[in-house]
């Protein structure tokens, strides 16, 4: 049931937020100051997820290391991605590289 | 008029929408597979691509489930994350303004990152066309169902493999947001807001409720707001001289 009401709150809150403009229609307005800060708010929200569970990734401190598979595929997969600009590519060569180190390399 | 009647004009949505439903396919089947590996059970992760239809933020809600993280954070982050919707609405409100309430719901809530992507372009090349809104809808309507095919295959195929959470599939959330965000870093703002971001989200990981995560978007949309206006102000000094 927790999750069912989690769910259904998130639902709210999403069916607002992308039907709320819509719904104004004319009257709706917009400050310029809030689409600046709205345009930078997916690449902190995601870096921001991702960059503690790569540099800790079993939440016992930090873990700089070769034998952290982690840390070596996501900077694998920055690279495919700077250099190719190419989502699923980028996806399927990080998601190999975590498997191969993971499995090959550290054989666990 | 690119397309003379409203069923021409949904099926050319949908079919202009084929690339981004190739694209959001890995997306659902490991959506679905982490939720097969969580505290959800397999028809409450059915639910989420139902009601909520927004990748991302369903990413973050089950991995923050996962982490036995309070609701309200749930939902404060799903509030966060989702916001850029309120962009995506606001540039395409002029071409949606003149339709009834209910069409205005309907394609409020079908609204993606795809299907702005593939309806800002529709736009660009044809401003005033009368039958825009079923082109919408087939593009708004084939995500969706592509959304919750995908989710189901990786519900099914998470279950028969329980281990997958084990084997690492949370890389693959990693994986999938690194893709997301790279491309973006490409201009010294956006660089700077994600690394401001990285590392307040790194030294602040502790602080209960995920509010570490919360300081560290604001201090990223901070700084990333604060280099941009200072480059239009060196643009703007540079121009006179």
């Amino acid at each position: 049931m927790y999750y069912t009401w989690m769910i259904i709150g998130m639902a709210l809150i999403t069916v607002f937020i992308k039907a709320a403009i819509f719904m104004l229609g004319e009257r709706a307005a917009f400050p310029i100051w809030l689409k600046e800060a709205l345009a930078f708010v997916p690449v902190t929200v995601l870096t921001a997820i991702i960059v503690p569970m790569v540099l800790a990734p079993h939440d016992q401190g930090l873990e700089l290391s070769w034998r952290n598979p982690q840390l070596v595929a996501a900077i694998a997969t920055v690279l495919v991605c700077a250099t190719t600009r190419r989502q699923l590519l980028t996806i399927m060569a990080g998601l190999l590289v975590f498997f191969a180190w993971q499995f090959g390399v550290l054989g666990h | 008029m690119p397309h003379p009647t409203s069923l021409s004009s949904f099926a050319a949505g949908a079919r202009d929408t084929i690339p981004m439903m190739v694209g959001a396919a890995p997306f659902g089947v490991i959506f679905g597979a982490l939720v097969a590996a969580g505290p959800l059970v397999p028809w409450q992760g059915q639910l989420m691509s139902l009601g909520v239809f927004a990748g991302s933020s369903q990413f973050i809600a089950v991995g923050l489930a996962a982490g036995q993280v309070g609701l309200l954070v749930i939902w404060m982050a799903t509030f966060i994350v989702n916001l850029r919707h309120m962009l995506y609405a606001a540039t395409l409100l002029p071409h949606v303004s003149h339709l009834p309430a209910r069409w205005r719901f309907l394609l409020g809530f079908l609204l993606t990152d795809e299907t702005f992507a593939v309806m800002n372009a529709y736009y660009l090349k044809h401003a005033h066309t009368p039958q825009g809104h079923w082109y919408f809808l087939g593009s708004g309507l084939s995500m969706y169902g592509n959304w919750q095919l995908w989710t189901l295959l990786g519900l099914l195929f998470g279950t028969a493999f329980p281990q997958l959470q084990t084997l690492g599939l949370d890389f693959a959330m990693v994986a999938t947001f690194i893709a997301i965000v790279v491309p973006q870093l490409f201009r010294l703002p956006q660089l700077a807001a994600a690394v401001a971001a990285g590392a307040f989200a790194w030294f602040l990981r502790d602080l209960p409720y995920k509010l570490g995560l919360l300081a560290a978007i604001l201090a990223g949309v901070g700084v990333g707001l604060a280099l941009s206006h200072w480059q239009a102000l060196r643009r703007a000094a540079g121009s006179k001289t």
